[in-house]
């Protein structure tokens, strides 16, 4: 766990963490949702607009080329950071629902009707509606993989058939936690030609990736879960895969050559960024990626495992609290509900301890319906949280079931 | 039909939360009210009477009797059911023309407005928005 002079030094760099919320310090539990950024982060994009600024790829003069420099060099920065081979497997997003988009909207013409995609009951809703979306336009089959009451994968190969194109599956449950046996399922998958698609939203801030050793299709990136802002992400792909996967915007830049009578397109990863690409969020999210390694994953891994066992250890005393996601491998959140109340009104009661949690179904409806609840609260955490802070968790929770509770009639 | 009128009772209530120290004491306040009150005809928690929030979910049931409004209504979050029981408590058993124009600003004086806000998709919104409607429909009814 950081020590508490590195925890200052860290939560510095946050100023919004000094917050009062109902006239009580902010505890920011809400990590999942959305992280915070450092100042350098903010700086960097600020830098851009103000010294380098320019439309990319497409300009001869002096600070066109710096603006291509910078995004091109943010592009090597996340090729490095999930150990790429190559930057053109690196393809900038609006997001993580964006490129799970791209590769779903691509695959929706490559399916042939009668194959199959496999997705499982822990996806985020990101990750089902454009396979469902797919299986609809190509006449291809979704199916499920399923889950025990722990919120742990039930991976079998015998899920595959010699149809299975595709296999989406997240590698850690926003809701849950769990952290999913990724390569496991890419070894099952290798022994057939079907691709493996690892919806990254939530493990970029708690994991190092190395996509190269996953051996993974397709890899997706949230940038303003990993400290870096909105409306950026990225796509990895495999080149191969790249190469064969149809566009998924039409556009400036993603072409080659534009006749009435014939387009042909650019290779990737210009292919799938067609227009003008979010510079400074790609800029911001390669600061963030920078600051991350500076602090180390690992220890980022470390501390937020230590701060998640002194919640669970804490909570998990309450005989009228139920922990949501019990897996043997967990990151970061944990999702709890109290007897007999909803997870609203825990939520209202949270937030006017100063606590900020989410509640509801956390976009996993059929996770919900799985578990047969209506959502669960959840607190979710980031290298700047603190062990003082998992105790006012802790406390405001006792608090709001001694407010709430009520003993479910039999 | 009620004998006070609804800036009466507005009145009233924001009288009695003006006596609340703290947030504490006003949501024990309102969990009480949300587990004391039978607001709902269990048989009436269908989807036609389900007004559907990400959060939690409303149900409310409306009549014409006698010339004034009925409402009952439900949620399975206390909270937001013990506000309930704050609104039918102003807006039940009045004539219709007046639900239809009842301004609720008591709710922003004791200090909810952010349940009832939209981006709290807890149903309440809705709700008030459907009783209103309700009241509409019934005053057309009575003028046409």
């Amino acid at each position: 766990m950081f020590t508490a002079p590195e925890l200052l030094e860290l939560r510095a760099q946050f100023p919004i963490l000094e917050s009062k919320v109902h006239g009580k310090p902010l505890v920011y539990l809400d990590n999942a949702a959305s992280t915070h950024k450092p100042e350098r982060v903010l700086e960097a994009m600020n830098a851009y607009y103000r010294t380098a600024h320019s439309n990319v790829h497409r300009g001869v003069h002096q600070l066109s080329q710096k603006a291509t420099d910078a995004f091109e060099q943010a592009r090597e920065e996340v090729r490095s950071h999930l150990n790429a081979s190559d930057t053109s497997e690196i393809i900038f997003t609006k997001g993580c629902t964006d490129a799970l988009n791209t590769v779903a909207s691509g695959y929706a013409e490559l399916l042939q009707p009668g194959d199959e995609v496999l997705v499982s009951t822990l996806e985020h809703h990101s990750n089902i509606v454009p396979w469902q979306m797919a299986c609809k336009r190509s006449g291809a089959v979704l199916k499920v993989i399923p889950i025990n009451d722990a919120g742990e994968l039930l991976w079998d190969a015998n899920l595959l058939s010699p149809k299975t194109r595709m296999v989406a599956v997240n590698h850690i449950s926003n809701a849950l936690g769990t952290i999913n046996p990724i390569e496991q399922i890419v070894r099952d998958c290798r022994t057939q030609n079907t691709a493996v698609l690892v919806d990254g939203a939530q493990s970029g801030p708690h994991l190092s990736i190395d996509v190269q050793a996953l051996d993974v299709d397709f890899y997706t990136l949230s940038g303003h879960k990993i400290y870096g802002p909105t409306g950026i992400g990225v796509l990895y792909g495999k080149r191969a895969r790249l190469d064969a996967l149809p566009p998924y915007q039409g556009g400036g830049d993603m072409i080659k050559t534009v006749r009435f009578e014939e387009t042909t397109y650019a290779e990737p990863p210009f292919k799938f960024e067609a227009g003008t690409p979010n510079m400074a969020g790609a800029i911001g999210l390669a600061e963030a990626l920078r600051f991350v390694r500076q602090v180390g994953l690992e220890r980022i891994q470390a501390h937020e495992t230590a701060l998640l066992a002194q919640a669970t250890e804490a909570l998990a005393q309450m005989p009228e609290l139920r922990l949501i996601g019990t897996a043997a491998r967990k990151a970061s959140v944990l999702s709890f509900l109290i007897e007999g109340a909803h997870p609203y009104d825990v939520g209202v009661l949270l937030d006017h301890q100063g606590i900020a949690v989410r509640t509801g179904h956390h976009c996993t409806q059929p996770l919900m319906e799985r578990l047969g609840i209506p959502g669960t609260a959840r607190a979710s955490f980031a290298l700047y949280n603190t062990p003082e802070e998992v105790e006012v968790l802790v406390q405001a929770v006792q608090k709001a079931a001694q407010m709430l509770y009520e003993p479910t009639r039999a | 039909m009620n004998e006070r009128s609804i800036a009466a009772l507005q009145s009233e209530i924001e009288e009695e939360f003006s006596f609340f120290d703290d947030w504490t004491a006003k949501y024990e306040y309102l969990i009480d009210l949300g587990r004391s009150l039978p607001l709902i005809d269990p048989a009436l928690k269908d989807d036609d009477h389900l007004i559907r929030g990400c959060q939690s979910r409303v149900w409310m049931a409306s009549a014409l009797e006698n010339g004034t409004m009925r409402y009952t209504a439900d949620s399975d979050a206390i909270i937001t059911k013990g506000i309930i029981g704050l609104l039918i408590r102003v807006l039940d058993n009045h004539p219709p023309e007046e639900v239809f124009a009842a301004e609720l600003s008591f709710i922003d004086a004791i200090g909810l407005k952010e349940h009832l806000s939209p981006t709290r998709a807890n149903g309440l919104l809705s709700m008030v928005k459907q009783m209103k409607y309700d009241a509409l429909a019934h005053t057309a009814k009575k003028t046409s």
